[in-house]
């Protein structure tokens, strides 16, 4: 089973030192920024006098792994959406698809690739933490694996009923996150998305790709049916004109 | 001059038209250095709200989409026999080749390192709509350069390539014709991951179905929008006795087209966003009535498709909102999602038209070297004065 995180709004102190942590882990450029970019991977926006982290939802079903046509992203066992920007060629078809709008652009740059947190990964293979759950000093980022958390978030909703919306934002959302959040106000006005179907949006595009070996078998014999039929008529209407040709002059 | 066939000079005169082309080409080369030396946000009004622009919207979704007049016309005449619209198959492949070959042109410099593109051919993942659509692009170019290529070799004087690739139209065809489906619906498939994203008036589980008939309807439209400017461009006349036909399978798609963007809106209650007539609701207001009623309707009249002017108004139409649909579905319907609005930056222009201005040059230059029209190669139209 993979690991992930659980942000509890409630908890966080908006100190920042998930962002720095994440800044100097992956070793990003600049300073933390309000929104994501390709150089801030996790910030902390504040909506409803709530801290909001905003971070790649690293989902089961990754859309972005869906879209890729060269498999830059992929989902490991562990968790991770982890990005391979060897092999990225820059469609940026992953910032289209991404239901959460978490893939960033290096449009600054002329040998450009994504950037997105990879709950580091590298960090999670040695069995550590990811940076951000480990600078938390409020425990508002927590990092276990994900069915541990999931267990943790309901029982806290179930503990404190009315300090809490009862939802964990993640369970379910484009068919479920390895990143889950839970808060004390509606999730649509703390900036995250809740139209999103619990069916993974990588579903309705695979639903037509897989039809297309026998797409192309069926179509491929009925066309060539078609050029049969007419060409033999032709060759019919040709042969008995010729016929005809032959009586008249006989 | 009344021999519009005739060889006796082929020779480039400067006019007004070419100058534009000549000035958009130059345009088009100054930003592609800045773009390539700068970064794509230089350039462009791309941004991490808005990924794709028009080089997506306009010259991937339209190049490929007005493209689709090659496959349809190759199966009516290779597949159903219909030989009598041959003679505007040459034209119509060239288009649909130099076509292509823009639409690769505006990827080279959409894409953030272009000079990976080969990544697609080894890195796979049959899960992705993009995977198909690169595959797709590849192997129609490909078809697409066979079917023209006896035209070069006539020209060449190698008549055994030339008929080599005669005995193997059959499959060639098919091929094509599979290939082209695939492609045309896949840009379409392209936005079935947005669900949440993608304004519920164009949005719909049956894109794919959308992108490939609409695309049929436009293709046909720009067959008969290239024999018009062809034939101004070198006094040749209308071919109307194969342009009217042409006209009815138009409408015929268009209509089937229209009927099912009724159901999709039908099915996603999205009526209320055009009574409310907001900014989504007049765009597809204007997209639906120019590209699809005005031609049906206009169409459907054995009169109106028999008299020249209308028919080429109709099929302008047709073409037209076309395009409207491709920038309201990538744009349009996008914007109200991304929180942004989207307007092309000067230089995404510049490449867009620099690059519509190179295909009609290519396509004057071969219509003026190779054997396209029935009569063979065709001087300019000014050349009474030499």
């Amino acid at each position: 089973m993979g690991m992930g995180l659980l942000f509890d709004a409630t908890r966080c102190i908006g100190c920042g030192a998930c962002s720095s942590a994440c800044k100097e882990q992956n070793k990003l450029p600049g300073p933390v920024e309000e929104v994501l970019t390709a150089y801030t991977w996790t910030t902390l926006q504040t909506r409803e006098g709530l801290n909001v982290r905003r971070m790649c939802m690293h989902c089961e079903v990754p859309t972005c792994a869906s879209v890729c046509p060269v498999a830059a992203l992929v989902k490991t066992p562990e968790g991770p959406v982890v990005y391979d920007g060897q092999r990225c060629m820059g469609c940026r078809y992953c910032m289209m698809a991404c239901p959460f709008d978490v893939p960033k652009y290096q449009w600054d740059r002329p040998v450009p690739v994504i950037g997105k947190c990879v709950l580091c990964a590298s960090r999670i293979k040695e069995g550590k933490p990811t940076a951000c759950a480990e600078a938390c000093p409020a425990e508002a980022t927590i990092f276990g694996k994900r069915e541990d958390l999931v267990w943790e978030a309901r029982t806290r909703l179930r503990q404190k009923p009315g300090a809490y919306v009862d939802h964990v934002y993640g369970l379910s959302e484009a068919g479920g996150t390895s990143v889950m959040m839970i808060a004390n106000a509606p999730f649509d006005k703390l900036g995250l998305k809740t139209n999103l179907p619990a069916e993974p949006p990588a579903m309705r595009t695979w639903q037509v790709l897989s039809n297309i070996p026998d797409f192309v078998a069926v179509w491929g014999v009925l066309l060539y049916g078609v050029h049969w039929i007419t060409a033999r008529r032709e060759t019919v209407a040709h042969t008995e004109a010729q016929d005809s040709n032959k009586e008249d002059r006989s | 001059m009344n021999n519009a066939g005739s060889i006796a000079s082929r020779r480039f005169r400067p006019g007004f038209w070419s100058g534009i082309a000549a000035l958009l080409i130059i345009g088009f080369l100054i930003v592609t250095t800045i773009r390539f030396t700068k970064g794509l946000g230089a350039v462009t009004h791309l941004s991490d709200q808005f990924p794709w622009g028009i080089w997506i919207g306009f010259d991937l979704l339209c190049g490929v989409g007005l493209a689709a007049g090659a496959f349809t016309l190759t199966a009516v005449v290779h597949l159903f026999n219909l030989k009598k619209f041959e003679p505007i198959v040459r034209p119509t492949v060239l288009t649909g080749f130099l076509g292509y070959a823009f639409v690769i042109v505006a990827l080279l410099l959409d894409l953030g390192q272009p000079w990976r593109i080969w990544h697609a051919i080894v890195y796979w993942n049959p899960h992705s709509v993009m995977f198909e659509v690169a595959w797709c692009v590849m192997l129609y170019t490909t078809v697409l350069a066979l079917e023209f290529s006896p035209v070069v070799f006539e020209w060449l004087g190698f008549p055994a390539p030339a008929r080599f690739i005669h005995r193997l139209i059959t499959p060639l065809v098919i091929l094509g014709v599979l290939l082209s489906t695939l492609h045309q619906s896949s840009l379409g498939s392209l936005y079935l991951i947005v669900p949440s994203k993608l304004h519920p008036l164009w949005y719909s589980p049956m894109l794919p179905v959308h992108f490939y008939i609409s695309a049929i309807g436009a293709g046909i439209g720009m067959v008969i929008l290239e024999s018009y400017l062809s034939g101004r461009t070198f006094h040749r006349h209308l071919e109307m006795e194969l342009l009217e036909p042409l006209a009815r399978g138009m409408v015929v798609a268009l209509g089937i087209y229209g009927l099912l963007r009724v159901q999709a809106i039908q099915r996603n209650h999205a009526w209320g966003a055009i009574r409310e007539f907001g900014y989504e609701g007049q765009m597809f207001l204007l997209e639906f009535t120019l590209g699809v009623l005005l031609p049906v309707g206009l169409m459907s009249f054995r009169r109106l498709r028999s008299n020249p002017n209308w028919l080429v108004g109709g099929a302008f139409l047709a073409v037209l909102g076309f395009v409207m649909n491709r920038l309201n579905i990538s744009i349009t319907g996008m914007e109200a999602a991304s929180g942004t609005r989207y307007l092309p930056s000067a230089g995404e222009i510049i490449v867009s038209l620099g690059l519509v201005a190179a295909g009609m040059v290519v396509f004057a230059f071969a219509v003026r070297t190779f054997k396209i029209f029935p009569d063979g190669p065709v001087s300019d139209s000014r050349k009474e004065r030499t």
